[in-house]
C-alpha cells in the first residue's frame, strides 16, 4: 500500500495515541477504581468494573463520620492545619535562609553551606529514632511540635533548591537598594522575596504533599484520635481485619487526596517546572 | 579562623572602630539569615543523630535509663539478628529491581513524548499523578485492596483465563514484595519530567551528524541519547535509590512486613525494632549501621560514575 507522507503521519498519530492513550488509562486504572469504588454498594466495592452498581453517595456521609466518636471533620482539620504551618513556614524560613547563604558574607559561611549541602541525602527515616529518643525526653510526644516544628524548618533540600533560585537573581537589584539606604532585611523582604514567587509556589506546593501525605511522623507521636491527620485515620479506618464498609472506606480514601489533585489541576505548569529544574520527586 | 585574625588586622591598620562595627554588623546579619535553617539543623539533625550514636552503645530501653554496654547491641545485631540479615536482604531486593524498573518506565516514556503531539501535555500530566500520590496513605490501601484476593486484579486474571482460583497477591511469600515493587514502578512521573528535561539539552545537530554518517534510529540512541543522558540517569539514580531503601509506609500498610518476614524492608523494622518494642538503644545501633551503609553505596556509586557518565568537558 502507498500511503502519502501526510497520510503516514495521521496513521503514526493514531497509533500513537491507541498506545499511549491505552497504557494512560492503565496507570491510572487504580485511581478510577477507587472513584468507581466509593459509589458502589459496599459489597461490590471491590469488584474490578469502573462502572457503579449504584450511585451510592451515601458512601460518603458514612465514611464522614469517622471512627471512635471522631469525624473526618477532625482529621481533615489537623492535616490542614499540620500541612499548611509546616508549609507556609517552610517556604519562608528556608528563603530567609537561602537569602544568608547567598547575599550576606560571614565567617563559617562556605562550612555551614558545606554541611547544609552533605546533609540534603540524609533520609528522614534514619532521624526517626534519634529524634523520637529527644522528643521523648523533651515531653513532647503526643502534641504536634514533633510533627510540625521540623517540617516547618528549614529542611536542605528547600534551602539548597531556593539558593539556586536567589543565585539567578541579578545583584545588581540588591545594590541599588543599598545606596538607596536599603538594609538587608529590607532587600530580602522588598526585592528578593517577590522574585522568588515561582520557586516558592513549586516548593510549597511539594511540602504540602510531603506534609498532608507524611504518616510516619503521626504515627510515632500523636496518640489521641482527636489530633489524627487524615492519613492515620485513613490506615485505622481501613484496618482489612475490621471494616465492612468498604463504599465508605473507598469514599474516605478519595477524599484524602482530593486536596492534592486539586493543587495538581491548579498549579501544573509550576510543579511539572519545579521538577524539571530542581529534580523534586 | 587565620581568615578572621587576618581581616581583623587589616581593620585595623584602616579605620578601626568604624570597620569593626561593620564586620560586626555584617557577620551578625549573616547568622540571623541562617539561624532558622542552623536551628533545624542542629537540633533535629546533629544532636539528635549524634546522641543516638552514644545510644547505641548502651542498654536503653522505653522504660529504662541508658547503661553503657560498649559495642554489644552491634555484635548482636551483626552475629545474632536473624530479622537484620533479611531486612538487608530484602531491601536490597527491592532496591535492585524497583529504581531500574522505575527508571526504565521513565525513559522510555520520556523518549515516547519528545516528540510535541496533539494531547502530550495532557498525557505527560496524567503519568505524572501517581507520582504526586504515591507516598499517601490513600494508595497504600488502594494498593492492598487491589491484590488482595478479593480485588481487582484477581477479576481480571480470572477473566481472561490465567488463573481459575484467587489468591492474595499480598500474603503470598513470593509475589507479597513484588506487589510493593509495581507500585514504586508505577510512580515513574517524577524522573520521566527530569528525562524529559534531560533530552531537551541535547543538540539537535548531533543527530544530524548521526544521521549524515548513516546512524539508524537505533544507533543514534545508543551513540547520542544514551551517553548524553547519563548525568541525568545518574542523578535520578542517586536520588531513587536513598529514597527507596527508606521504603516505609507502602510495606507498612499493604503487606506489614509480612508473609513469614518477606516484605520486612529495614526501615519498617527499624520501626518495629526501635519504637514498637521499644529497644531505643538498639535501634539507635540499627539506625547508624543503615546511615553508615548508605552512605557507602553513595560514594561508589559516585566513584564509579567517572567510568560511566558522560561528562561534556571531558569528551571534548
Amino acid at each position: 500500500m502507498n500511503l502519502t507522507f501526510s497520510q503516514k503521519e495521521k496513521l503514526k498519530n493514531i497509533l500513537f495515541h491507541v498506545l499511549v492513550g491505552g497504557f494512560c488509562f492503565f496507570m491510572l486504572y487504580p485511581l478510577l477504581w477507587m472513584v468507581a469504588g466509593s459509589l458502589k454498594t459496599s459489597g461490590n466495592a471491590l469488584s474490578a468494573t469502573l462502572w457503579p452498581d449504584a450511585m451510592q453517595f451515601r458512601n460518603f456521609l458514612e465514611g464522614w463520620r469517622g471512627f471512635g466518636g471522631v469525624s473526618f471533620a477532625t482529621f481533615f482539620r489537623n492535616s490542614f492545619f499540620i500541612a499548611g504551618t509546616a508549609t507556609i513556614g517552610q517556604i519562608l524560613l528556608a528563603s530567609f535562609s537561602a537569602f544568608g547563604f547567598t547575599r550576606t558574607r560571614f565567617i563559617g559561611q562556605k562550612f555551614w553551606f558545606a554541611i547544609m549541602i552533605a546533609t540534603v541525602l540524609v533520609p528522614g527515616q534514619i532521624l526517626r529514632i534519634p529524634q523520637y529518643i529527644m522528643f521523648n525526653q523533651w515531653g513532647w510526644v503526643g502534641s504536634f511540635l514533633p510533627v510540625i516544628l521540623p517540617q516547618m524548618l528549614p529542611v536542605p533540600f528547600f534551602t539548597f533548591l531556593m539558593v539556586q533560585f536567589v543565585r539567578g537573581i541579578p545583584t545588581e537589584l540588591d545594590e541599588a537598594a543599598e545606596i538607596d539606604g536599603c538594609s538587608k532585611f529590607g532587600i530580602f523582604f522588598k526585592i528578593i522575596l517577590p522574585n522568588l514567587k515561582p520557586v516558592l509556589v513549586t516548593a510549597g506546593i511539594f511540602r504540602f504533599y510531603w506534609s498532608w501525605n507524611d504518616f510516619m511522623t503521626p504515627l510515632l507521636y500523636l496518640q489521641s484520635v482527636t489530633k489524627y491527620p487524615v492519613s492515620i485515620a485513613l490506615k485505622m479506618f481501613s484496618d482489612p481485619n475490621a471494616i465492612t464498609n468498604w463504599g465508605a472506606m473507598f469514599a474516605m480514601t478519595f477524599l484524602s487526596i482530593l486536596p492534592t489533585i486539586i493543587l495538581f489541576i491548579f498549579f501544573q505548569r509550576y510543579l511539572i517546572d519545579g521538577v524539571a529544574f530542581s529534580g523534586i520527586d | 579562623m587565620n581568615n578572621k585574625f587576618g581581616a581583623l588586622d587589616s581593620v585595623r591598620s584602616l579605620d578601626a572602630g568604624m570597620n569593626k562595627k561593620k564586620w560586626i554588623k555584617e557577620n551578625l546579619t549573616g547568622y540571623v539569615f541562617i539561624l532558622p535553617w542552623l536551628i533545624g539543623f542542629l537540633a533535629f539533625l546533629a544532636f539528635p543523630l549524634l546522641r543516638s550514636l552514644y545510644y547505641s552503645l548502651t542498654e536503653y530501653t522505653i522504660v529504662g535509663d541508658p547503661s553503657w554496654v560498649g559495642l554489644r547491641n552491634y555484635i548482636e545485631i551483626f552475629t545474632g539478628d536473624e530479622k537484620f540479615w533479611s531486612s538487608l536482604k530484602v531491601t536490597f531486593y527491592y532496591v535492585v529491581f524497583a529504581v531500574p524498573l522505575r527508571l526504565a518506565s521513565a525513559l522510555a516514556l520520556a523518549l515516547v513524548f519528545r516528540k510535541a503531539r496533539p494531547f502530550t501535555n495532557f498525557y505527560r500530566a496524567a503519568y505524572y499523578v501517581p507520582s504526586i500520590l504515591g507516598g499517601s496513605v490513600a494508595i497504600s490501601v488502594i494498593w492492598r485492596q487491589l491484590f488482595s484476593s478479593e480485588g481487582a486484579f484477581n477479576d481480571f486474571l480470572v477473566a481472561i483465563g490465567v488463573m481459575g482460583d484467587r489468591i492474595s497477591w499480598i500474603a503470598h511469600p513470593d509475589y507479597a514484595i513484588w506487589t510493593i515493587i509495581v507500585l514504586a514502578a508505577w510512580q515513574f512521573g517524577s524522573p520521566m519530567i527530569i528525562f524529559l528535561a534531560g533530552l531537551k539539552q541535547i543538540p539537535k545537530g548531533l543527530y544530524e551528524a548521526a544521521e549524515i554518517d548513516g546512524a539508524g534510529k537505533i544507533q543514534q540512541f545508543f551513540s547520542v541519547t544514551l551517553p548524553l543522558l547519563t548525568p541525568v540517569i545518574f542523578f535520578n539514580l542517586i536520588m531513587q535509590m536513598v529514597k527507596m531503601f527508606m521504603v516505609f509506609t507502602q510495606v507498612y500498610i499493604i503487606t506489614e512486613g509480612g508473609p513469614l518476614n518477606r516484605t520486612l524492608v529495614y526501615a519498617v523494622y527499624l520501626y518495629r525494632k526501635g519504637i514498637s518494642n521499644g529497644y531505643l538503644g538498639y535501634g539507635s545501633a540499627l539506625a547508624w549501621i543503615i546511615l553508615v551503609l548508605l552512605t557507602i553505596v553513595t560514594i561508589v556509586l559516585f566513584k564509579t560514575s567517572n567510568r560511566w557518565v558522560y561528562y561534556e568537558s571531558e569528551g571534548e
